[in-house]
């Protein structure tokens, strides 16, 4: 049964952060516009505002992340929450302590903000059912569950394309490699559909691209030189070591050589096309060296704009609050 | 002990004709059916008169799939608890399968389940005995002597057998014998690490899929082989419009197959999962709306011989946890006849046949004579009330397994009198 | 009612007098930023800002994150600097608060001051301006609001 939005308080305002999906536009628009408060917060003397004194975070990494973790902390930081860094290996889960039982005692422990991120889809989705019957309070922010949902990278995606194309209304975005296993492009794909963006092309080889993934409002392609013509934002995904050979692709040199973005590639996208990666990238499978660093890339204002992006979320979910649903 | 249930609607579908739907008065005689109709047999005095006014009197139903959990899971069931769900569900005959801990691959074990459920005094219990020892998908089970001890088919259970010569050699030992093998039909690669069908929710959600082709593959095995050994097969759990269409054309054939379908699967559709909800995970998984319509269409012309409960009682912890690590499946024996009602009415069939589906369909797998109302038949009467609505709470389930999807949800069908083998083994 | 403010900001400036071009002008969105152009002109000064206390509200807890799109925009560098602080109205003294601890964030002026146009009493925090053009007591309840129509800045007073 499709029940109401569990991230949503009953008047529609940000409960937890758990998909884009069924995310209002509204909604998304106002996260939008709060980071952009945030961003020149990194350029000052005191690159610290006090909207989360006394608060806390924890950070509750059931894969490691450094890299994510670390966005997430200084975006806490900024906001002068107290962070708790919590690395939780697949051991101590399997020394028969449940996730329910975890976040339980993390509750105990007086988190405001629990920060997840977990290798099974749906774990955030998990945890926020949880918590909304035992501490209603207590708000959670999925950092990546599984294949499922990487919301405040699809959202600093936003931000960054909103930033260099201002509307997403004549907008074509390419997203491009392994669509079947990437959070980021799930996440990208709902918020950019939401957003109102008309053209989301997926590219990729079969063994990449969900079943049935026309359904989630985006055309499917498989010769990248077709598939990226024209387009205003190319975003790339990172491809996993463990896939580059296997079942799915004879290797990460074929791969880029279908799909990797190269300049002969990209000179079929708009001249003025911005080229993204959520990174890590793996140049020379996802990406050649020369675009990564070249005029087009924004890889890096990506990286600046996800501390603001999640300053923002942060401080809107971690209100306190009287009775939600 | 004589009992005379009068003044019900009776329902039976085991006649040659359309077989009956009436008012009518039933007389048991100890463990069989004296006599239906409005007359007495003669020299017939009751001990005790069950008035179904109102009532709908059926056959005993016949579940063809109930995970009663002993021995060795028993924090999860027990056999007590789950033999008074069966009887709470008007269920009198289940089939258990195999996949206990130790698995039912001894003989010994068997007969100890036997003489347990024996002493409890309720649904008869026809255990599967493991296909193979372990259910390791190695090395055969010592069928004889489990079928000796009452084992009445050879099941895998939801273990894969991934080596397809062993799958040969099983059936081809079978066949000698004339024991029938049930198989789930799930090609264990296509479906390896699989939590959800191969479709737009996977798509959305990011869970791992499992193809219908898994399906398809391995009933397309099966009937290759069935061919070549002559082995009685029957396909448990079909999951897809495909997987239907292929036992349609195997019967079609005249291959000695029958099919059964969980009753969950023909109601609900991968969409159900809405926000990864655990209830809703299924082995096979719940699939699109239209590989549910083509199952609802197999159960109605027979393509699949009976509808089961598929009845898998899990404790809380089981199903709190990540959707792709929460243990699939749900309690059932208490669901069986209300949602197989609800079927009939959403697929717009005669309730007849949904009752028939769930009786005397399920025992013709089996090769039993249970599941009709006719004099010299085996006592087994389900009565029940079919405008009655009863709400799914953790309090009203007697089974101890409280995982179901319609937790919280009111059902209409409310089973007031189970009898089994003329014993009056459950009353509202 | 009305009242023309105009004349409040050259009350203002004639209190203020004349100030080295050095000093440094920020007023605080909304209305502050408005009466700080007219005042800095009035007074010489050349270097004006602006600011936005939305990230240093005290209220935030209560009252959630009023997202805005002012932004603090300081262009000069305030370190050592003489740093006049400009705001319509005064009340409760949270709002200078705020002002004051955003400033700070940019740096460690040499001083600063505060001048704004009416103080309507309701003091909550030992705030006080050191340049005010009038005082005008109000009940909690109304309104006094800084408009800008066409480059004329006047103050509406509501009845709550």
């Amino acid at each position: 049964m499709l029940t109401a939005n569990p991230q949503l308080t009953p008047d529609k305002k940000l409960r937890h952060l758990l998909t884009t999906e069924g995310l209002p536009k509204s909604l998304i628009e106002n996260i939008l516009d709060t980071a952009a408060q945030f961003v020149s917060v990194g350029d000052r003397d005191v690159k610290k505002v006090p909207l989360l004194r006394g608060k806390s975070v924890f950070n509750l990494f059931f894969e490691n992340s450094t890299r994510t973790r670390t966005t997430f902390e200084i975006a806490a930081k900024r906001l002068s929450a107290d962070v708790i860094n919590l690395n939780i290996n697949a051991s101590s889960t399997s020394k028969g302590e449940s996730l329910v039982d975890t976040i339980d005692n993390l509750i105990a422990m007086d988190a405001d903000v629990f920060v997840v991120r977990h290798s099974q889809s749906g774990a955030a989705h998990l945890i926020a059912k949880h918590v909304n019957q035992v501490r209603p309070n207590v708000a959670v922010i999925n950092a990546g569950d599984g294949r499922h949902a990487h919301p405040t990278q699809g959202l600093l995606d936003m931000y960054t394309i909103r930033h260099y194309k201002k509307s997403f209304h004549n907008l074509s975005i390419a997203i491009v490699g392994d669509i079947l296993h990437s959070r980021v492009a799930r996440s990208g794909i709902h918020a950019l559909t939401t957003l109102g963006c008309p053209d989301v092309r997926v590219i990729g080889p079969k063994t990449l691209i969900p079943t049935e993934c026309e359904r989630m409002g985006v055309s499917v392609h498989h010769d990248m030189m077709r598939g990226i013509e024209g387009c205003d934002v190319v975003m790339m995904l990172r491809l996993q070591n463990e896939r580059m050979e296997g079942p799915l692709l004879p290797s990460a040199q074929e791969f880029f050589k279908s799909y990797g973005l190269t300049a002969e590639k990209l000179a079929r996208a708009k001249p003025d096309a911005i080229v993204m990666h959520p990174g890590p990238m793996n140049r020379g499978v996802e990406i050649e060296s020369t675009i990564a660093d070249g005029r087009q890339a924004v890889i890096l204002p990506q990286v600046t704009f996800g501390i603001a992006v999640r300053m923002a979320v942060m401080s809107m979910v971690g209100v306190s609050r009287g009775e939600v649903a | 002990m004589r009992l005379e249930i009068r003044n019900g609607r009776l329902i039976d579908l085991s006649g040659s004709n359309d077989g009956r739907d009436e008012r009518a008065t039933l007389y048991v005689d100890g463990a069989i059916i004296a006599a239906v109709g409005s007359r007495a047999p003669d020299g017939f005095m009751a001990d005790k008169i069950v008035d179904a006014a109102g009532k709908i009197v059926a056959p005993g139903l016949v579940d063809l799939c109930a995970r009663l959990r002993e021995p060795g899971y028993e924090h999860k069931a027990t056999l007590e608890s789950e033999l008074m769900a069966a009887s709470a569900g008007g269920v009198t005959s289940l089939v258990c399968p195999p996949d206990t801990e130790p698995v039912l691959d001894e003989p010994g074990l068997v007969e100890m389940l036997k003489r347990r459920g024996w002493t409890l005094n309720q649904a008869r219990i026809y255990p599967l005995g493991a296909l193979t020892a372990g259910l390791k998908g190695e090395t055969l089970a010592e069928m004889l002597e489990l079928a000796e001890a009452g084992c009445i088919g050879f099941f895998q259970a939801d273990r894969p057998i991934v080596d397809t010569s062993v799958l040969y050699r099983a059936m081809q030992y079978a066949a000698t014998y004339g024991f029938t093998i049930w198989l789930r039909p799930e090609d264990a690669f296509l479906a390896r690490g699989g939590i959800a069908h191969d479709g737009e929710v996977a798509a959305r959600l990011g869970l791992a899929a499992i193809p219908t082709s898994a399906e398809s593959v391995a009933i397309a095995t099966i009937c290759t082989l069935m061919r070549e050994t002559g082995a009685r097969v029957h396909l448990a759990r079909l999951s897809s419009a495909a997987g239907v269409e292929l036992v349609r054309r195997a019967k079609a054939e005249g291959l000695p197959v029958t099919a059964d379908v969980g009753v969950h699967h023909l109601l609900l559709t991968d969409r159900d999962i809405g926000y990864f909800d655990s209830q809703y995970r299924f082995s096979p998984p719940l699939r699109s709306p239209s590989d549910r319509d083509a199952l609802s269409a197999g159960v109605v012309d027979g393509t699949i011989n009976a509808i089961c409960s598929d009845h898998t009682p899990t404790d809380e912890d089981e199903k709190n946890v990540p959707f792709g690590e929460a243990t699939p499946g749900a309690s059932g024996l208490e669901m069986l006849l209300p949602l197989a009602l609800k079927w009939a009415e959403h697929a717009s069939i005669p309730m007849s046949t949904a009752l028939a589906r769930i009786t005397v369909n399920a025992a013709q797998v089996l090769g039993k004579s249970q599941g009709r109302l006719v004099a010299g038949a085996p006592a087994d009467v389900c009565i029940f009330d079919p405008r009655a609505f009863w709400a799914v709470t953790r309090e009203t389930l007697v089974s101890q397994g409280k995982n179901t999807p319609y937790l919280a949800r009111e059902m209409q069908g409310k089973v007031t009198h189970t009898i089994c083998a003329g014993r009056l083994v459950y009353a509202a | 009612m009305q009242l023309d403010a105009e004349p409040l900001i050259s009350v203002l400036a004639e209190k203020i007098g004349s100030t080295s071009p050095d000093f440094g002008v920020v007023g605080i969105h909304t209305g502050g930023v408005w009466v700080a152009q007219k005042l800095a002109a009035k007074i010489g000064a050349t270097r004006v800002g602006r600011i936005a206390v939305t990230l240093h509200r005290d209220d935030y807890t209560m009252r959630g994150l009023h997202t805005q799109k002012n932004k603090t925009e300081i262009g000069f560098d305030i370190n050592g600097r003489h740093v006049l602080l400009v705001d319509d109205v005064i009340q409760s003294g949270r709002t200078i608060r705020a002002a004051i601890n955003e400033l700070f964030d940019f740096g460690r002026p040499a001083s600063v001051k505060l001048a704004v146009l009416v103080d309507r009493g309701g003091r909550e925090l030992p705030v006080h301006a050191d340049y005010l053009a009038i005082t005008m007591p109000l009940d909690g309840a109304q309104k006094l609001e800084l408009t800008n129509a066409g480059d004329v800045l006047r103050f509406e007073i509501l009845e709550g």
